[in-house]
């Protein structure tokens, strides 16, 4: 069977057909992994012996005509989501060893429909970066150009759909960290609304803004991930008492009458040309699908990074404290306490993540927590403001994903802020809480690289940008990946 | 007489009576092998998350209601940051803007006055975990039993002017939380723990020196003492021409001193900020309603319910409600036999002598409220002797079992056997021609030594009354 893009309907169908055995089917994806992940870099770990197992399980449930919708499928999981005796890094030095005594509860819910775990992919270091260039162990590369990155932070799980070395992913976004990967890689990926998944396992970056979602080959295959992962989850205290519907359900419905907001500040200095071009061209195809096109604007768009950044590394100075050598992880050297868990610190962790802890640390020092901290959170509440007008005479929200196709390796290693620039289309999104899609919407003419576009919804409405981004897809041709 | 006035306050933690962590589900027992109750989340492995136990919520508020504080009706909880191996999070879940209890007050009785101490506010948080130093092998380990336990913290008003103040708040505060079911207040096992901020200033002053913060005080005595040489060292200071530095000082029991720990240049910065894992709390009247509806009986309720419908001494009440465990032991006396000043004369006279005594303790009393009851019933109902009635409590005290098996055992019921009673008073009397000379000639003061020598002779084998009522016509015969 023909794996290359395969998506999780055709392979369910293969499956249930008996076309392919769980077993067969996870062994093609290894076969590939075998072949191509060696340029790409997409995985760090890779569990073969416990996807056998796991197939076979699998296996008899189908033969007993119990599957579900992801019985036998074999997935890609990013490797800062905790699975039980699996190493778990963060794609960090600090948790090179790191193998969890606990199942996230996504996990839980994906062993409950039978998948098949293909290994855990690469990142940047705790989920710090656009690039996935920050990870200790693998650097991945963008299947479309090896010399350009993937995105990230959940690169690998966007290279590895992208490349056809797992057909869907799990990913996690804080600022940008699911879509702004799948936009560079070419694939779809869905932030939900935060408190729609639950967190619970996922190693922590900034809790306030974190969530785990599906990165896939379409819009209909992520919700389909969306269906198993969703719920309230008594493990994780922000995880909304919200139903979950089915989210399969919108899709293919027509959009006619569908209005959709353009705000003007994410088609302004800064976006490529090509991409502000490939994107509004996308606004005018829907539009002919009877959308209508709502003009609008989001005067705080540029306090977003500044505001963002504070907040994240606030958090994320907290939530790093753990990693001190005495527990578990990377362990330095050092005869007294301060002594260890200095050394261990060093050098267990990368140059962004220092950075981001010594940041967030600042804004939360006595003396400068009003001056930062208190402000950035006055701008959430602006920003969420916004959001809340626009949404008065919009169901949707159309924005570039990011503001270029993916650059060439090492280009905006040594400019920190203008790699912070680079996630403005996305931060809003994970500051208002909303569910946020990015889908390819075309790719550039002289490379080929693939550009995305982000539909944003309102809190809870996943189902809408499933069918936005559905209908969108179904009159697109993709370009595969030269790789 | 010294020139100088101290003024204190106090931060007291108290460990919650609820029986999982605040945010898992581990038991929150004390002891236990080292982390054998812990989890994923209260040994903070990564991806784990904290989810607040509605009960300690509940505990905090009726802490709240107990010592008059205003309940917020929002409330939240934030991240007190800092590195210890014993916080395995690195990172302490405590309350700094809005916590759950504020601006209280306290009425305590000291030397036969009444005070009113004001409690700043209360708050609900984690408590750490515990280091166990081997100093021979240069190894520390870590035991993270402790780590998620519920604890308050009550921080009271520099209200206090003295250590006789501090120990009665102290001994208030237990009670009220013992009371109120919220925690066992044992000093020892360190379920309630107490820091004293303390600073001295010249009699008459309006402001107050620079203070001290006293850590470290494992008992009602060391709190005393400490007191007291942290108050000589300040003053030594001050008569030296020196300053007070602002610190936090450790007491050593041992050698009776305290010493610095930090001064506040290198105390830390702990960048709180709202802990974005936990939703902050908005209660509706109704809720606070019911929590407030559902403290149990506290001690001066108690007091005024022995004192006006029992009859008790205000004294005696004082000393039964001063112990709960005591306390509950005398109720539940009462409601097996009515009888409350009887009951509360045996508890305060025999069982109290026997517990001062240290051969009983109310810990692990083998018997129960009601058991003691009965025996009381027997003694006053002329069944059991007042002699006998020791006995019985002595073998009560070291081996259990009830007033009624004992005394059918060993045969110590009052038999009211007149032939035995007639024999042993003739006997008496007609020994004693001294003393039967002096009682015919007015002297009532000696019926009582015929009285002894006829209980000590008969052994219970007749009631008081019988044998009373014997020598009395015998004599006037």
């Amino acid at each position: 069977m023909d794996i290359k893009k395969a998506k999780i309907r055709d392979l369910r169908k293969a499956l249930d057909n008996k076309e392919i055995s769980a077993p067969e089917l996870c062994g093609e994806y290894f076969k590939k992994i075998d072949e191509k992940d060696g340029e790409v870099l997409s995985y760090i770990t890779v569990t073969k012996d416990k996807a056998l197992k796991d197939a076979e399980n699998a296996q008899k449930l189908i033969d007993a005509g119990k599957a579900t919708a992801l019985t036998g499928i074999p997935l890609a999981i990013k490797d800062n989501i905790c699975i039980d005796g699996v190493k778990t890094t963060c794609a960090s030095k600090m948790l090179e060893n790191f193998i969890p005594p606990y199942n996230a509860t996504v996990i839980e819910k994906l062993n409950a429909e039978g998948y098949v775990l293909l290994g855990k992919t690469s990142m940047d270091e705790f989920a710090m970066g656009g690039s996935t260039q920050t990870s200790a162990f693998a650097k991945t590369r963008n299947p479309y150009d090896l010399e350009r990155v993937p995105g990230g932070s959940s690169g690998g799980s966007a290279a590895a759909v992208a490349a056809s070395l797992a057909p869907a992913a799990l990913g996690s976004d804080t600022g940008g960290s699911i879509r702004q990967p799948s936009s560079f890689c070419g694939v779809t990926g869905i932030k939900p609304t935060y408190g729609r998944v639950s967190r619970y396992g996922l190693v922590a970056f900034a809790s306030s803004l974190d969530q785990i979602g599906p990165i896939c080959n379409d819009a209909r295959d992520c919700a389909v991930m969306l269906n198993a992962i969703c719920g309230h989850d008594r493990h994780d205290a922000t995880s909304a008492r919200v139903d979950t519907p089915d989210f399969t359900e919108k899709l293919g419905q027509p959009i006619n009458g569908l209005k959709i907001a353009l705000p003007k500040e994410f088609y302004a200095e800064g976006i490529d040309d090509t991409v502000k071009k490939c994107v509004l061209d996308a606004a005018h195809e829907l539009e002919k699908q009877g959308a209508t096109l709502v003009d609008c604007s989001m005067p705080s768009l540029k306090y977003a990074i500044p505001a963002y950044y504070l907040i994240a590394c606030a958090e994320a100075a907290s939530n790093l404290s753990r990693f001190d050598g005495i527990k578990y992880g990377y362990r330095g050297e050092g005869r007294t306490f301060e002594e260890l868990i200095r050394d261990s610190r060093s050098k267990g962790f990368g140059e962004e993540v220092k950075r981001r802890i010594l940041l967030g640390n600042y804004a939360l020092s006595s003396g400068y927590y009003d001056a930062y901290y208190k402000k950035a959170l006055a701008l959430k509440q602006e920003i969420i403001r916004q959001y809340d007008k626009i949404f008065e005479q919009a169901d949707v929200i159309l924005t570039p994903t990011a503001p270029t196709p993916a650059y060439k390796i090492g280009e905006q290693d040594n400019d920190p802020v203008k790699m912070y620039q680079a996630d403005i289309c996305t931060v809003t999104v994970n500051i208002a809480k909303l569910p946020g899609i990015s889908t390819t919407c075309g790719y550039t003419a002289d490379k080929g690289l693939p550009i995305g576009m982000s539909i944003i919804g309102k809190r809870f409405d996943e189902q809408t940008i499933l069918q936005v981004a559905d209908a969108w897809e179904n009159g697109f041709v993709p370009l595969d990946a030269k790789l | 007489m010294s020139v100088y006035f101290p003024t204190m306050g106090l931060e007291i933690h108290a460990e919650l009576l609820t029986k999982s962590k605040v945010f898992c589900t581990c038991s929150a027992e004390f002891g236990g092998s080292p982390n054998s109750r812990c989890c994923p989340v209260c040994s903070g492995l990564p991806g784990t998350l904290p989810v607040l136990n509605q009960k300690a919520v509940e505990y905090i508020i009726k802490a709240g209601y107990v010592m008059n504080c205003d309940i917020s009706r929002f409330t939240k909880w934030d991240r007190k940051n800092y590195f210890y191996p014993d916080l395995p999070k690195a990172y302490q879940i405590s309350q700094m803007p809005r916590p759950v209890c504020l601006s209280g007050k306290v009425n305590i009785n000291v030397n036969g006055e009444d005070k009113v101490i004001r409690i700043n506010r209360i708050h609900l948080e984690e408590d750490a975990g515990k280091l166990v130093h081997d100093d021979a092998r240069h190894l520390s380990y870590a035991d993270y039993n402790r780590c998620g336990i519920p604890l308050i913290e009550i921080v009271t008003e520099p209200d206090f002017h003295s250590a006789d103040e501090v120990i009665a708040f102290v001994e208030k505060i237990k009670l009220l939380l013992q009371y109120a079911g919220i925690c066992d207040c044992k000093m020892e096992q360190g379920s309630i723990r107490c820091d004293v901020n303390i600073s001295i200033a010249p009699k008459g002053s309006t402001e107050l020196g620079t203070r001290t913060e006293l850590k470290n005080l494992n008992s009602l005595k060391a709190i005393a003492k400490a007191i007291e040489v942290e108050i000589d060292r300040q003053e030594e200071l001050l008569e030296n021409g020196e300053r007070v530095i602002q610190q936090t000082r450790r007491f050593n029991e041992q050698l009776g001193e305290t010493t610095a720990m930090r001064s506040k240049e290198d105390a830390h910065d702990y960048r709180y900020f709202p802990d974005p894992d936990i939703p902050p709390i908005i209660f509706t009247e109704e809720e606070l309603e019911a929590i407030k509806n559902s403290i149990p009986e506290l001690p001066e309720q108690r007091v005024e319910r022995y004192v006006n419908e029992y009859g008790l001494k205000q004294s005696d009440a004082d000393i039964i409600v001063g112990d709960k465990k005591i306390c509950d032991f005398f109720d539940e006396a009462i409601n097996e036999y009515n009888n409350p000043k009887a009951v509360s004369n045996y508890i305060l006279g025999e069982l109290m002598n026997r517990i001062n005594r240290g051969e009983a303790d109310m810990e692990n009393l083998k018997f129960g409220g009601a058991d003691f009851a009965k025996l009381v019933e027997f003694m006053q109902t002329d069944k059991i002797s007042q002699a006998n009635g020791k006995i019985i409590l002595r073998e009560m005290i070291e081996n259990g079992g009830t007033a009624k098996d004992i005394a059918d055992r060993d045969d110590l019921w009052i038999k009211e056997d007149n032939d035995l009673l007639a024999k042993v008073v003739d006997e008496i009397i007609a020994n004693n021609p001294k003393p039967v000379e002096q009682y015919k000639s007015g002297d009532q003061k000696v019926f009582g030594f015929f009285m002894g020598q006829a209980n000590k002779a008969l052994k219970g084998a007749a009631s008081p009354k019988a044998i009373q009522e014997y020598i009395r016509k015998k004599l006037s015969e």
